[in-house]
């Protein structure tokens, strides 16, 4: 079984210059999508990813960060639409680098595909009525 | 044959009229013909529903005790200046007003969270809004300040009243440059990075009666969800603008000033926007019923969007610099398509119209007339059309000399 999460990696100072993501591909056959990141050499650094693979490749691969001494979160930011806000304009569209967004070609109102979000945020403001909202 | 809008009114009156929308009657005409259909149909309903800048309200709040006389004071609502330059309690508030102290675009691109389009929403919804106002103080009206909720119920009037709705047609926005630049139509990506269009297309009202056969002065229409009038053509109407071999044009051209009862109207289909980096708005809904008094005017309203074309213009230079160049030309059916090409690249588009909400507002309108509450009217007067003299002329830019300065 195939799983993908969107998670945040915290690299202690010590492990910041680890090639771990290349073990993640490497040993245990994860895929990966940097949503975001900051590395500064010498001091703590953060990565959040969207990780994906099968599931038992999946659990080995995050047993393996937790022993090296990386700290894992879920990724708690979640973008959501107030639909009594939307208007169904579009504007979104061209804005998501994801492509969250499409128009439904018979009723041209625009769906927003979570499963596709990244919480990037950049609809957020965008939005003319403000309807993309940032949830913790 | 054709049919008078006395004629139509019966109709409706009696519960016989048909009308449709102006998508519906594209499918129609396809299998009907323009003869068969303009013998059956008695009403296309147009709408749209977008960012519309030039929008605003006026309200009058009654004399307090004392009085005061607001003119050439300074009034707030919920923060917005409004403008008090008519007589004691009369208060007209646009669209695009922003508090004083709202950073506007120090911090770029500026949030724009709230302004006079959102003020005008939260009026329509009923809600309180506070009025601050300081004032001078008369003989006559001796109060110098006043802080009061304020609320739609308790107005004496509260109008709608814009300088210019609904553009025939628009721009096509895109950016050359190689950085992101955030516009009154949406944020625009470098290096051609997107388009952005704002135009209903083949529902848009002035789109389907492009020469003004119908809609002039007076004509009764859906505004804001209740029911407003045309008062007078908008500002920059330019009739004369390029058209298609149908006569639609192929860039801004007509307007309309509106009027109606706020009271009326409500939230749904007046929204306050904020446009990233740019300012606030108001997103109004408007929908105007064309009579089919004859097989031309049919004609007109079963235009489709691969009939409608309008200009890519470069928002990091031609716009701001006033420059005429554009791009190239393309078809709303482009446009709807989500992808244009333009110069061998393809471009993805996005709209600030929402087509969805225009249809909405179409069929609303539909509603009305089939039920027979909304009756059609004849224009008092014409706006003024193709060939006139009516014209969009740049400023005339005379630069001040001030050599008194003492």
């Amino acid at each position: 079984m195939n799983v993908s999460r969107k998670i945040v990696l915290h690299f202690p100072a010590r492990l910041v210059e680890e090639a771990i993501a290349y073990r993640l591909v490497k040993e245990y056959n994860l895929r990966f999508n940097i949503l975001k990141a900051s590395i500064i050499p010498d001091s703590e650094g953060f990565v959040v990813l969207e990780l994906s693979g099968d599931q038992e490749d999946y659990d080995r691969g995050i047993h393996f960060l937790t022993k090296t001494g990386v700290k894992i979160e879920a990724l708690s930011q979640n973008v959501v639409r107030n639909e009594d806000k939307c208007t169904h304009c579009g504007a979104c569209l061209t804005i998501c680098p994801t492509g969250a967004f499409e128009v439904e070609s018979k009723s041209r109102k625009v769906l927003f595909i979570h499963d596709r979000c990244i919480a990037c945020s950049n609809c957020i403001k965008a939005c003319p009525p403000r309807a993309m909202e940032l949830h913790f | 044959m054709s049919k008078t809008i006395e004629e139509i009114n019966s109709k409706i009156k009696s519960g016989k009229a048909v009308v449709v929308n102006a998508e519906e009657i594209i499918d129609i005409v396809r299998q009907q013909g323009i003869s068969q259909a303009a013998n059956e149909i008695d009403v296309v309903t147009t709408g749209t529903f977008a960012p519309m800048c030039s929008s605003g309200i006026y309200f009058n709040i009654g004399h307090s005790k004392p009085r005061i006389k607001l003119e050439a004071g300074k009034t707030l609502i919920n923060d917005v200046p409004a403008y008090t330059g008519f007589a004691a309690t009369d208060i007209m508030l646009g669209a695009t007003a922003l508090p004083d102290d709202d950073p506007r675009n120090k911090i770029y691109p500026g949030d724009f969270n709230y302004g006079g389009g959102h003020v005008i929403e939260d009026l329509v919804s009923g809600k309180d809004v506070s009025l601050s106002a300081t004032a001078y103080g008369t003989d006559c009206y001796p109060r110098k300040k006043l802080e009061t909720w304020i609320n739609i119920h308790d107005l004496n009037e509260a109008v709608f009243f814009s300088l210019r709705n609904c553009y025939q047609n628009y721009n096509v926005a895109t950016n050359t440059s190689d950085k992101t630049i955030y516009t009154y139509l949406g944020v625009l990506k470098p290096r051609l990075g997107n388009v952005t269009y704002c135009s209903a297309g083949q529902v848009s009202p002035l789109l389907n009666d492009p020469y003004y056969k119908t809609i002039g002065i007076g004509t009764k229409l859906f505004l804001g969800g209740g029911a407003g009038y045309i008062s007078w053509h908008g500002t920059q109407h330019s009739p004369n603008a390029l058209r298609t071999e149908n006569g639609v044009p192929k860039r801004g051209a007509g307007t309309l000033s509106l009027i109606g009862d706020l009271k009326q109207m409500n939230a749904r289909w007046l929204r306050g926007v904020s446009m990233q980096g740019y300012g606030v708005s108001l997103d109004v809904g408007i929908g105007i019923p064309i009579p089919i008094l004859n097989e031309e005017i049919l004609e007109y309203t079963a235009v489709t969007d691969e009939d409608i074309f309008s200009a890519v213009v470069d928002y990091s230079k031609a716009y701001p610099h006033n420059l005429p160049d554009i791009l190239g030309e393309v078809s709303y059916a482009q446009l709807k398509s989500g992808t244009i090409q333009l110069g061998g690249k393809s471009i993805p588009s996005a709209s600030l119209s929402s087509y969805s909400r225009a249809l909405e507002i179409s069929n609303i309108l539909k509603e009305w007339i089939i039920s027979g509450k909304f009756l059609l009217t004849e224009p008092v007067a014409s706006l003024p059309g193709a060939g006139s003299s009516q014209s969009t002329k740049p400023l005339n830019y005379r630069p001040v000399e001030r050599n008194n300065c003492y």
